[in-house]
């Protein structure tokens, strides 16, 4: 296992097409979270998807298409901080694979070398301490199924939470099991989507959380359509967002 | 061909998903077998080391296949084991038949076979007057409801003990009704002592077959499989080409990996070695002896050799186990023999990909499968081989049926999305108007399915890339 | 119709594995290794957990003790085999009338004949080759002296083990015996009674299997 790199300068980041869209301030957070550990943070404007929609639905062609791009894009050698397992894993470990023949195998593999999910940044490479400034909060953590099984990294998001000394922690009693999002499993398979779901957020419903953490944001896009359809009063936010809001002031 | 009912997956699915009973049977049963895996696997390094000897044993065995099965057979021949090739299932029920009518056999009793299972044995035999009684218990269970298995290890997982009771009261005669699962048990042993007593034949399947020394290995817990295997004058053993392993020390591993996997057992209460049948002086023992090798498109998924890692299955039923669509959905919903993530892969390939391609879009490629695969095959990334082949233009692919679900609007929709996504003003263009006139779009296609569950997602007004511009993040 | 089918599939099968490279072969993963009093304590802890009754005696008195451990429980007949040392021993010092024993009686020509008197029999005594501790099983060899039937149709089984052939695991025994080199026609593992979970995951002993498994092990030391 290849040791990590002490902490850089200068980072790239890549934003994914959810956050972009959707959560935008979930990527405005981050990039804040970053420089204000005194690292100079680059946001190139030609970035685009990962491809990863593409890539699991049956079109790697047009993944690679996409993913050419980002590999274009991002071509100098800074680390790339990725506010997502999910788009963090492609980029990583499906990357290599995708352009495996390819006239830029080799620009990719390099590329997914310098890929970190940004919990895992943080709390290894910056090894960020957090003064939690925020008000006492019980909130429960959703680990994106790429991000436990491909990345690795609910440890360390864990270790981020548990230093916000007025954030009250609880696990849910079936972490380890899938949100039913899945990307375009979602539009495809809505009943099965729809039932997954629904065990989720009674789960989430059983911690007594007011609030849902989570380091993939097309996991929490689908939890709180779901939550919201259920009418129900919990909040949702990407772990970027909330260390931010805590640690402020 | 008695196949089941055209396999119509999305009935299946509101069906399964409508049946609170079935749900809770499953959620329970997977949960139990769950926690025994991880219980009897309680050390992760251990373990790892295990699934990797598991997947370096498999691979070679494959790598040597033709030369493994030759010697498998040369070893089982001079050992009396007579052994039979079939390519197809038609061909290996054929044999099956013969052997049979050349004993006057009307009696089979059998051991627990997913083979068996692919080969839809029962119901050819019963066309030619020949009873195959189902002798492991949840087979049994399913045989007198007329149902299939609905999980390769646990076949009647989805019922609970007042349908058993229920079905036993009505079908057995003489049984009382009764849920004391004791008293089930007893009647089940009481009627099968009296078939075990008097079949005529044995059938099972094969979980190991040695090739170093023309082996055939069995597990089980409940001793029908050696009833079926010892009793009978004749004994006919089933099996996928794939089963074959180089060398009996490899075995000791697998099987850890096979019996923790499947119940989270350390061993099943008998392993049974079958290398002859009865030698001069043994006073019991099949007298006969027959494998029969099926092929049915395993030589196909050889070929390839991404594919061919879908060969490594032990069929230990752990990818059932873990998969949350399974746990919703159960077996039956899967439409063919094997369900779950295996089935997934395995099925198409066998079918091809317009009978049965679908069943690989019903999954969220969550990788808990892969995470506790005994012989890390790569599900999700097979999975998605799947699903490429069953859009690909070419004939490059391996998989019969490709190019099935190729429709122009969802070519043209990955195409305007690689092209928004490859260009950064069309991209940026785009995310302007998902900001404005997101929320106005009607609720058709995808937007129809994701709303039936969720709220519409909420376009913001200004993208990431916009707010970074404006904070003044440098672009490069 | 088999020949060409056997042809067919070997013909694919040849062709594809040419065209991969040979993948080498595979180091054997390390035996677990125990010392006596451990292998004689795991197996015990194992196979009780599994509802097996473990008995340890020394060579004199098993006998003695297997007389006790089946007296007054209602068995007319236990079927051993005259031809072994273990039988003629188990002979030699049961009571011509056993009151509250069962009879002895042994196996009489092929299963053919002797069939329907064996499913009408109590309960069979037979030896064993060894035992796994790493697993908690016996391991048996069926042979013309003692057939594969005895240790599965009659209800109770009891297997006679010698502690000092209790191997650390089943890898061990195949190398230390040399197991590839003369396979039996049946070799099996036992690890307690039978039993299943197919009803609703609840576990139930004495299925098909005998119900109950005693094995009596001879500590000579």
């Amino acid at each position: 296992m290849p040791l990590d790199p002490p902490k850089p300068d200068k980072v790239y980041f890549f934003g994914t097409c959810i956050i972009d869209a959707i959560f935008p301030q979930a990527g405005l957070s981050a990039i804040r979270l970053l420089e204000r550990e005194g690292i100079a943070v680059v946001f190139p404007q030609k970035q685009s998807c990962c491809g990863q929609p593409a890539f699991n639905s049956g079109f790697p062609d047009e993944a690679r298409q996409v993913a050419r791009r980002q590999l274009y894009t991002f071509n100098r050698d800074y680390p790339i901080v990725v506010p997502s397992g999910s788009c963090a894993g492609m980029m990583k470990h499906h990357y290599p694979e995708l352009f495996a023949g390819d006239r830029d195998e080799e620009r990719a593999f390099r590329f997914s070398s310098r890929v970190f999910e940004l919990g895992r940044f943080l709390a290894d490479i910056v090894k960020i301490r957090l003064i939690d400034h925020g008000n006492p909060l019980k909130v429960t953590w959703h680990s994106s199924c790429h991000a436990m099984r491909e990345m690795r990294v609910i440890k360390e998001a864990k270790t981020l939470l548990a230093q916000l000394a007025n954030v009250h922690f609880t696990e849910l009693e079936r972490e380890y099991e899938c949100c039913g999002f899945g990307g375009t499993f979602a539009v495809k398979h809505p009943l099965i989507s729809a039932a997954m779901v629904r065990d989720k957020i009674d789960d989430i419903v059983q911690t007594g959380a007011k609030r849902v953490i989570s380091g993939d944001c097309g996991c929490l896009l689908h939890i709180r359509g779901a939550l919201d359809k259920c009418g129900l009063d919990v909040e949702t936010q990407h772990l970027a967002e909330f260390l931010w809001e805590r640690t402020n002031g | 061909m008695a196949e089941p009912a055209r396999f119509d997956f999305k009935k299946n699915i509101a069906k399964a998903l409508k049946d609170r009973q079935l749900r809770k049977n499953l959620r329970s049963a997977m949960d139990g077998l769950r926690i025994k895996r991880q219980d009897v696997f309680d050390d992760a390094r251990e373990f790892e080391e295990l699934r990797r000897y598991g997947n370096a044993v498999k691979e070679r065995a494959l790598s040597r296949l033709p030369q493994l099965l030759e010697q498998l057979e040369q070893k089982c021949t001079q050992n009396g084991i007579q052994v039979h090739w079939a390519e197809t299932t038609d061909e290996a029920n054929q044999i099956v038949l013969e052997i049979l009518q050349r004993h006057k056999a009307t009696r089979l009793v059998k051991g627990k076979s997913m083979v068996s299972e692919e080969m839809h044995l029962n119901n050819f035999l019963a066309r030619h007057g020949i009873e195959a009684l189902e002798t492991d218990l949840g087979e049994f269970i399913i045989q007198l409801d007329g149902e299939t298995p609905s999980h390769i290890i646990v076949p009647a997982v989805h019922k609970n003990k007042d349908q058993i009771a229920r079905t036993f009261h009505a079908k057995i005669p003489g049984a009382p009704y009764t849920e004391e699962v004791e008293d089930l048990n007893r009647i089940a042993r009481t009627t099968l002592r009296k078939k075990f007593q008097a079949g005529q034949a044995g059938l099972s399947g094969v979980n190991f077959a040695v090739a170093e020394t023309g082996t055939l290995c069995l597990v089980e817990n409940e001793g029908n499989g050696r009833m079926c295997t010892t009793v009978p004058p004749v004994h006919i053993a089933v099996m996928g080409i794939e089963k074959v392993v180089e060398k009996m020390e490899q075995v000791p591993p697998l099987l850890r990996l096979l019996t923790g996997s499947a119940t989270g057992q350390r061993i099943t209460t008998y392993f049974n070695m079958i290398t002859s049948p009865r030698k001069p002086g043994e006073k019991d023992g099949p007298t006969e002896v027959h494998l029969i090798l099926l092929d049915n498109g395993r030589s196909r998924i050889y070929a390839d050799p991404q594919l061919r890692q879908t060969l490594y299955c032990i069929r230990c039923g752990t990818c059932l186990n873990h998969c949350p669509v399974y746990t919703r959905l159960g077996g039956h919903a899967y439409g063919f023999v094997y369900p779950g993530p295996i089935g997934k892969i395995l099925t198409p390939q066998i079918e091809g990909l317009s009978a049965a391609g679908d069943l690989a879009f019903a999954s969220t490629l969550c990788n808990a499968c892969e995470e506790f695969c005994p012989v890390r095959i790569p599900i999700p990334a097979l999975i998605r081989r799947v699903r490429n082949e069953s859009y690909a233009a070419s004939a490059a692919g391996a998989i019969p049926g490709h190019g099935f679900r190729r429709n122009l609007m969802e070519i043209m929709a990955w195409k305007a999305w690689a092209l928004a996504n490859s260009h950064p003003a069309l991209n940026r263009l785009g995310f302007k108007l998902a900001g404005r006139i997101g929320h106005l779009l009607p609720a058709i296609g995808p937007l129809k399915a994701w709303t039936q569950v969720r709220t519409r997602p909420q376009f913001a007004l200004k993208s990431l890339h916009q707010l970074a511009r404006e904070k003044g993040v440098p672009n490069g | 119709m088999g020949n060409i089918a056997r042809d067919r599939i070997l013909r694919r099968l040849h062709k594809a594995a040419s065209q991969a490279p040979d993948v080498p072969a595979t180091a054997c993963l390390p035996i677990a290794a125990y010392d006596r009093a451990q292998r004689l304590e795991r197996l015990t802890t194992l196979m009780r957990a599994m509802r097996t009754q473990i008995e340890v005696t020394n060579s004199r008195d098993w006998v003695d003790r297997l007389r006790a451990i089946l007296k007054n429980r209602n068995l007319k007949r236990l079927l051993y085999s005259p031809e072994t040392e273990m039988g003629r021993e188990l002979k030699a010092a049961w009571p011509d009338d056993p009151q509250a024993l069962p009879a002895l009686c042994s196996w009489k020509g092929q299963i053919e004949e002797f069939k329907d008197e064996l499913f009408h029999i109590d309960a069979a005594i037979t030896t064993t080759r060894g035992a796994i501790a790493e697993t908690g099983a016996i391991v048996l060899w069926p042979d013309e002296k003692e057939p594969r039937l005895m240790s599965l149709v009659p209800p109770v089984h009891i297997a006679v083990l010698e502690a000092d052939r209790i191997y650390n695991s089943f890898c061990e025994i195949i190398q230390a015996e040399k197991w590839p080199d003369h396979m039996p026609t049946n070799a099996l593992l036992i690890s307690g009674p039978s039993k299943t979970a197919d009803i609703e995951m609840t576990l139930a002993f004495g299925v098909h299997g005998p119900r109950e498994l005693i094995v009596l092990i001879i500590d000579t030391m």
